[in-house]
């Protein structure tokens, strides 16, 4: 019984498009996301209310930034490395992007590779945004172990408003916290396909249901997600 | 819009083959696809990165930096997340919510203008 809600679509009849669709599902019994397996709307659903947590997050910062009567530091100048002799403003940052927009792409891929059922293809490219996430990971401790070597604290910093260090660690530590994460569910999800354990449908150790290609689809999600928020970081707390 | 054709076929393809283990999985687009969505968020990234790097200031910066998050999160939700293939249903219950955060800054805003202005007559300007 507990299968027949895993499945992906009725193919009994055309649904209907667009606004009249969306009412029809809704209004229908039962399920309002038909083609969508409870895993994945429920992933999706998690990262709404992770979206707000934080989209709180980044109101806090901007209503700190906007209140504070003392001049908020420069990000460009704070977040610059000293390189090729001479300060290159965010590069480090700027870096930082790009491996986390990589490790996306791969993950995209692997998705793809999955449900095609090439097993080795997807589990070398989760592994692949795996390595990339743990190296997003790194860099953000060493960007860490600078701005508190040079005296940022939540509560002080050199250069500005004291708001800049609490928002700072809040914001980039929580995200960090979701790269973490995600890098040790990829190792999982990675070791289960290297196994065969959706080519074979074996149980999972913690749900005891089948597993399938499409927790690689769910693992995705949640790993875009992660590059999503950073999108709006990069954007709000280093670029503005 | 050959993704769509190509996923609706992967739907009902499956009902031929009824017997095969394999029920019909959904989300099969070409590779290219996703490098291509690849690039195009790289050279995003840097276009953003160089709104920082020429120190571009004012109005002009503020809607180069939200413009090209705009494009980045649109890029990486509709194709990577695969939200562009997803029934309505599911894009508006997800996409909408989000947008009260809208409202939610528009309060905001008005609160520490208040409160920065209440800072400037209570301690003195600076």
């Amino acid at each position: 019984m507990a299968e027949t809600t895993l499945g992906h679509t009725d193919h009994t009849a055309p649904r209907p498009q667009g606004l009249r669709g969306i009412v029809a599902d809704v209004s229908s019994d039962q399920r309002a996301f038909k083609n969508v397996s409870w895993g994945k709307a429920m992933m999706w659903i998690f990262l709404l209310s992770d979206t707000f947590v934080f989209g709180c997050f980044l109101l806090s910062y901007m209503t700190a930034r906007m209140s504070t009567t003392v001049p908020w530091p420069n990000p460009s100048e704070v977040f610059a490395l000293h390189l090729f002799g001479r300060d290159i403003p965010l590069i480090l940052i700027a870096i930082m992007t790009f491996v986390l927009i990589s490790s996306s792409g791969t993950m995209a891929m692997a998705v793809n590779f999955g449900y095609r059922r090439d097993r080795k293809k997807t589990a070398i490219l989760m592994l692949l945004t795996a390595a990339l996430g743990a190296t997003f990971v790194g860099m953000q401790a060493f960007e860490w172990t600078k701005l508190i070597t040079e005296g940022v604290r939540p509560w002080e910093n050199p250069w500005g408003a004291a708001q800049f260090g609490s928002s700072f660690f809040m914001i980039t530590g929580f995200h960090g916290t979701h790269v973490t994460i995600g890098v040790i569910f990829l190792l999982i999800i990675a070791r289960k396909v290297w196994r065969g354990d959706y080519d074979t449908g074996a149980r999972g150790f913690f749900t005891s249901r089948r597993g399938q290609y499409e927790s690689v689809e769910i693992m995705g999600l949640y790993w875009h997600f992660v590059d999503l928020v950073w999108v709006f970081i990069f954007a709000f707390f280093y670029l503005w | 819009m050959a993704q769509v054709e190509a996923q609706d076929h992967g739907l009902h393809g499956h009902v031929a083959p009824a017997h095969s283990v394999s029920h019909a999985e959904g989300q099969q687009h070409p590779i290219k696809l996703y490098l291509v969505v690849w690039g195009w968020l790289f050279i995003l990234s840097a276009c953003s990165y160089a709104v920082d790097y020429f120190a571009l200031q004012g109005y002009l910066r503020w809607g180069l930096i939200l413009t090209l998050m705009v494009l980045k999160a649109g890029l990486i939700v509709a194709v990577f997340m695969h939200m562009a293939w997803e029934r309505l249903a599911l894009a508006y219950a997800i996409i909408i919510p989000p947008l009260a955060i809208l409202v939610f800054v528009a309060i905001m805003v008005l609160e520490s203008r208040y409160t920065e202005i209440t800072r400037v007559l209570a301690f003195g300007a600076g």
